[in-house]
């Protein structure tokens, strides 16, 4: 019948009056983010980091610097480079993530805040020093095994990087059949799950 | 002091005050004074409100509009933002006032004006409260619709001395448009002086033992559509549709030109809530509260109707418009006026019982007409066209087509 449609839509806006607003008052009202919000503040364990520079060769605009020391007191037997700086320059970051999809070592982490603004775009570089000493409040975007660890960075930090776990990177697009092998659920509880070699074998690797 | 003057409340206290308080005792032939500052003080009293009622409306309307859209609305000038439109006002006034280089300059600066005069001449005949008006004119309707047509001359105006195609594309349409409603408005009007027996907004007011709305339900419909057409109001805002023609009319104005222009428009919606509560909704009567406030809360009630229709509805196009008026809102004008004509010679004083009779077959008559006419016009509607997809072989969906 005429009419029956516009009464539907009277109907739908009288009931969109008495319904909360939706709007969040940012400055007085902190909106909360999903868990896997790509932030700024990058959460960074240096313990785990081997200064391959995976994420600097990864990212697109070229704005992570990584300077390491072969000799520096760290011989590679399996070890780690020293890692003499590690600068991001947030003020040119786009927050595409990429550098985080790219560490093999889940160092890296994307962060949760979403509050950059600074008087200077120097001030937006992050120093490796910054990035050692504020908390880390870590993003699980790309790290599955922190959502299955129902880790939630609103409500907890995560200063070590024992309690945020590793996730086995065991599948690959050409071995499909490896998927469900890296979801069961013991791959996320231990503490120090094993490398992509040793799992993997020799001659897995590309 | 006439017996017109008498009747009006306001202008009749401050006169007697005036005349035992002010003027010294003994001092005779002195009702010019009095005449002259009660006159005074109740043109600024009214004209005073109406601008303050107006700016404060626009913040009504912003808030609950977003309401409707589920967000909260301006809210940060002042307390609950009931500040906003003193920001907006002192934005408009700073801003420069521009003039298009092209522009018919005498006529781009009257057209705002004259749009704010009728605004303001409509007020007159408006009765806010009990024995509360400027002027209780004998042919308080038939001056109204006269002058609220005028409105369309200022637009008019407007749009062909910006020197815009725009603005006069805007223009034609209002034109268009108000012209087009201004028929339906009147017939449905019409009914409404049938059944009383007088144009005057005070005899209407006081004539309605029952609420037209009931007893006329096609005439309300009829008017408040017509209306909200005339007030260039979604769902008829095609005069400034922003998404077509910029702004419309006043695409050239800004600062406070451009003020005025909404100011005007504001305006109207509000003095037409005020004709729509005296005519059908019994003005001040029936108070639970002091009868200017009733009035005021009715007004602001029948605002929200406004409000919640352009919350809802979408535009429409200009033929679609223009066809909704004359094929639905005219025929349905003519059955009112007919239906209400029939009923008055059949009643000639009717007492509250014949006039819930009188609503009963109203309302019967509005379900089978609006029911008859609208399925007629959907019918019309639904013209098939063929849709032929270019280079696409027959038997082959557009999407293969495509790629």
């Amino acid at each position: 019948m005429y009419g029956l449609g516009m009464a539907k839509g009277f109907g739908v806006t009288l009931r969109n009056l008495f319904r909360k607003p939706f709007t969040v008052q940012y400055p007085e009202e902190q909106p909360t983010q999903h868990p896997r919000f790509r932030g700024q503040e990058f959460t960074w364990y240096e313990d785990r980091c081997t200064g391959c520079a995976s994420c600097a060769k990864y990212c697109p605009l070229g704005i992570i610097r990584i300077v390491t020391d072969p000799h520096g007191g760290h011989e590679q037997e399996g070890g780690n480079y020293k890692i003499e700086v590690f600068d991001i320059d947030q003020g040119r970051c786009m927050y595409c993530g990429l550098c985080v999809e790219a560490c093999p070592f889940d160092a890296l982490h994307m962060g949760t805040s979403f509050e950059a603004a600074r008087n200077r775009r120097s001030d937006l570089v992050v120093p490796m020093e910054l990035l050692k000493s504020r908390e880390k409040h870590p993003s699980t975007w790309f790290r599955p095994q922190m959502e299955r660890a129902n880790y939630n960075p609103y409500s907890q930090a995560a200063e070590d990087d024992k309690a945020v776990g590793r996730e086995p990177f065991l599948w690959h697009p050409k071995r499909p059949e490896m998927r469900s092998y890296s979801e069961t659920p013991e791959a996320s509880t231990g503490t120090n799950p094993p490398r992509n070699e040793d799992v993997l074998g020799n001659g897995e690797q590309e | 002091m006439e017996g017109a003057l008498r009747d009006n409340t306001i202008f009749s206290s401050v006169y007697d005050f005036v005349l035992n308080h002010v003027v010294p005792d003994g001092w005779d032939g002195w009702e010019w004074a009095a005449y002259g500052i009660a006159a005074m003080s109740v043109i600024m009293l009214v004209v005073n409100s109406l601008f303050a009622l107006t700016t404060w409306y626009t913040y009504f309307e912003r808030r609950l509009l977003g309401r409707f859209q589920n967000r909260i609305g301006p809210n940060r000038a002042g307390p609950f933002g009931l500040l906003q439109p003193i920001a907006d006002a002192i934005k408009l006034l700073t801003k420069e006032d521009t003039l298009p280089r092209a522009s018919d300059r005498l006529i781009f600066n009257v057209a705002p004006v004259l749009m704010l005069a009728t605004t303001f001449m409509i007020v007159a005949v408006i009765p806010f409260g009990e024995g509360s008006f400027l002027a209780d004119l004998n042919i308080g309707i038939l001056y109204i619709s006269g002058v609220s047509s005028m409105a369309v001359i200022a637009i008019l105006m407007a749009g062909w001395a910006s020197a815009n195609k725009y603005a006069m594309f805007g223009s034609m349409r209002a034109v268009a448009a108000l012209i087009s409603y201004e028929i339906p408005v009147v017939l449905s009007l019409l009914s409404v002086v049938i059944l009383t027996g007088s144009m005057s907004l005070v005899d209407i007011v006081e004539g309605q033992s029952l609420p037209y709305l009931l007893v006329l339900p096609l005439a309300f419909l009829v008017f408040v559509v017509g209306i909200s057409a005339e007030l260039n109001r979604p769902p008829f805002d095609l005069a400034e549709a922003e998404s077509e023609i910029i702004a419309g009319y006043h695409t050239e104005y800004s600062g406070m030109k451009f003020g005025i222009f909404q100011l005007a428009e504001f305006a109207n919606v509000l003095l037409a809530s005020a004709i729509i509560t005296l005519i059908f909704l019994q003005g001040w009567r029936w108070a639970i509260l002091p009868s200017h406030l009733w009035f005021l809360l009715k007004v602001f009630g029948t605002a929200t109707l406004f409000i919640w229709i352009r919350a809802t509805l979408p535009r429409l196009r200009i033929d679609q418009v223009l066809a909704f008026a004359w094929k639905f809102l005219l025929p349905l004008g003519l059955i009112n006026v007919l239906a209400a004509a029939i009923e008055k010679l059949v009643w000639a004083d009717p007492s509250n019982s014949e006039l819930l009779l009188m609503a009963t077959i109203n309302w019967g008559v509005a379900i089978v007409a609006v029911a008859v006419f609208a399925t007629a016009v959907n019918n019309g509607r639904h013209v098939p066209v063929h849709t032929v997809i270019a280079g696409v072989p027959p038997g082959v969906s557009s999407a293969e087509g495509v790629y």
